[in-house]
């Protein structure tokens, strides 16, 4: 493409792509797995997106004459014992997935990026009252939380992310806070708060910039769990409901009972979240790696 | 040291009451309460009269607060409330699954201190190697992996390997019995649960000791070791391990506790009569007294766990000093 000798670029337009170039490369370089993690992130948002043209069936519709059929050239991952094409339902149960994941994560680690910045930039007894607060809010295990956010909420796809969300913005909230306590004690916070600029203004265009990194750490870490919980609860049956299409639901009831003569139905859809999973956890590990330069060498 | 305990211990009760205040009110947030729900589950017609009656039974129709003073003030005798759908006491239903639960976890946290310690220096002294990227694979494969589909390929193995080799498939037992009654049948039930959760347990373990190893074996107390002639396996075993084992121990401590909560998964897959199943139950049922006395249960073994780990890391290592 350089070889073509055309009219002076501009000197920045070059550089700019050359650094995308190289800042590519040097991501395949530095971070293999995380680029193979991104591929597979980049893959399950394209399926979930493209769901209606990848999918070659609806995936509620039930047909009698293919109950519980294997893998075949007609339906790729076999059927299930309502006689549902598998594939179909992976590709549009990745949608659950992603959204459950992206949006419990988002929401959650935002909330939690507010109420770490606030509590650190007010410090004192606010900070010392909140930290106590989340402490409550810490003394139960993730899934224990959502579970319980289940039983007051109810169940299906918008309360099952309300769920989820939850018990992430303490977990955020507690990450972003420790930075945030450094930051405060930065000159230019001095400087801002001397000219007499509103809490807010600083909180939102000082502090909150500058914790960006542990804000974006939490938030890829957060995804890949987001996505086992949903499945997780989908697999109680606390989760997500009947005939929406999520990975956990499918493993739920036939998968076991099935298991002997329909192996299929109950290794695919745990071979998707898996895979999700995984992908998702190599990308934010990466994007923690290269965030944080602590970790950077290990 | 036992000023910071005591601190500690006090700090604790607020953190609890809090999180029984929490759970007590929200459980008032649910609509519909169990009354409804348990009459309209009868089939039966039914009238407000009767609904008072079940109201009055359950001590629903007290105010909130008089109900939480009850039961928190019940704990303090060990009368944790009865439940809300089977009216039994709530303490009687957990102590007969207690055992279950505790067993696997038990097994489960044994079953990856040995695998997570040996692999996870294996990966560190191999480092970049393909004993490294074997080991790396697989613990990233099982913190990705959901435990509940481990549990169904460990289901589905079992039954298409003795389907093969006996002709017959075997599937584990499937009534409960004591380890002092009969441990092989006990062992032939609880095993694979423990496996399944163990393995997810032991991933985050080894990754532990991996990080840790590899950042002991460039201190220089390990280079002076070298260069003063004293065998790798010496130095690995002696001087690095013993100094990498403390944040290998937080992790296994911290993740114990977590345990509680990856048992609610896999006890529904293994059928297995303990507490996670007690707990899913309850969540459907919106057995809300039975909801909260869990997770308060829960908590507080999670909390307990936490002090625990943090006294035993002082304890451990000299450096550390708690005032």
């Amino acid at each position: 493409m350089s070889t073509t000798p055309m009219a002076a670029e501009p000197t920045e337009a070059r550089i700019e792509r050359r650094s995308v170039w190289h800042f590519m490369r040097r991501m395949l370089r530095t971070q293999p797995l995380g680029v193979a993690g991104g591929l597979i992130v980049l893959l399950m948002v394209l399926m979930a997106i493209f769901a209606d043209v990848v999918a070659p069936y609806d995936p509620t519709a039930n047909s009698f004459q293919h109950m519980s059929e294997p893998p075949s050239w007609q339906f790729l991952l076999g059927t299930d014992q309502f006689g549902r094409d598998i594939f179909s339902r992976i590709v549009y149960g990745a949608r659950t997935a992603l959204l459950v994941g992206f949006v419990a994560s988002f929401v959650g680690c935002f909330i939690g990026l507010v109420l770490g910045v606030g509590s650190a930039y007010f410090g004192g007894y606010v900070d010392l009252i909140f930290q106590r607060f989340l402490d409550i809010f810490m003394s139960f295990p993730i899934i224990i939380l959502a579970l319980a956010m289940v039983a007051i909420f109810g169940t299906g796809l918008d309360k099952v992310i309300l769920a989820i969300t939850i018990p992430i913005i303490p977990r955020c909230a507690r990450v972003v806070r420790s930075s945030a306590l450094a930051i405060r004690e930065m000159p230019y916070v001095d400087a801002a708060r001397s000219i007499g600029y509103s809490h807010s203004r600083i909180i939102l265009r000082h502090m909150i910039p500058n914790v960006t990194a542990p804000f974006l750490i939490m938030l890829t870490a957060f995804m890949g769990q987001a996505i086992l919980l949903e499945a997780s609860l989908s697999y109680l049956g606390l989760g997500v409901q009947e005939p929406i299409a999520a990975w956990g639901l499918m493993l739920q009831g036939g998968a076991s009972e099935y298991a002997e003569s329909a192996p299929w139905i109950a290794v695919f859809p745990g071979l998707a979240i898996t895979l999700a999973v995984f992908g998702f956890n190599l990308f934010g590990d990466a994007v923690r790696d290269t965030l944080d330069p602590r970790l950077r060498s290990q | 040291m036992y000023t910071y305990l005591v601190k500690r211990l006090l700090m604790v009760i607020p953190t609890l009451f809090g999180a029984a205040v929490l759970v007590f009110f929200l459980m008032r947030l649910i609509p519909g309460d169990i009354c409804e729900l348990k009459l309209a589950g009868s089939g039966a017609f039914f009238d407000q009269r009767s609904l008072d009656i079940c109201r009055a039974e359950l001590g629903l129709d007290d105010s909130a607060l008089l109900q939480f003073g009850q039961w928190v003030g019940g704990w303090f005798v060990g009368d944790l409330g009865t439940s809300m759908w089977t009216g039994k006491p709530i303490g009687e239903e957990i102590a007969l699954r207690f055992q279950v639960s505790l067993q696997i976890a038990v097994m489960a946290t044994l079953f990856s201190i040995v695998l997570s310690i040996p692999m996870g220096v294996l990966s560190a002294v191999y480092r970049n190697t393909w004993i490294d990227y074997v080991v790396r694979s697989l613990s990233i494969a099982g913190i990705a992996m959901p435990s509940f589909w481990l549990g169904i390929l460990i289901i589905l193995g079992i039954l298409l390997t003795t389907q093969a080799w006996t002709g017959s498939p075997w599937m584990p037992p499937i009534h409960y019995v004591p380890i002092w009654v009969n441990p092989a049948e006990n062992l032939a039930m609880l095993i694979w649960p423990a496996l399944a959760t163990g393995y997810r347990y032991s991933a985050v373990a080894t990754r532990m000791t991996r990080s840790a190893m590899l950042d002991v074996l460039r201190e220089d107390y390990v280079r002076t070791a070298r260069s003063k002639g004293v065998m790798e396996r010496v130095i690995v075993n002696r001087h690095a391990l013993k100094n990498a084992m403390l944040p290998v121990i937080t992790v296994i401590g911290i993740e114990f506790a977590f345990l509680m909560g990856g048992l609610v998964v896999t006890e529904q897959v293994f059928n297995l009569n303990g507490i996670g199943k007690l707990f899913v139950g309850a969540v459907g049922q919106s057995d809300y007294t039975m909801v909260q006395a869990l997770v308060m249960l829960v908590a507080f073994i999670f909390v307990m766990t936490n002090l625990l780990v943090d006294l035993l890391y002082a304890w451990l290592d000299p450096r550390i000093r708690y005032s």
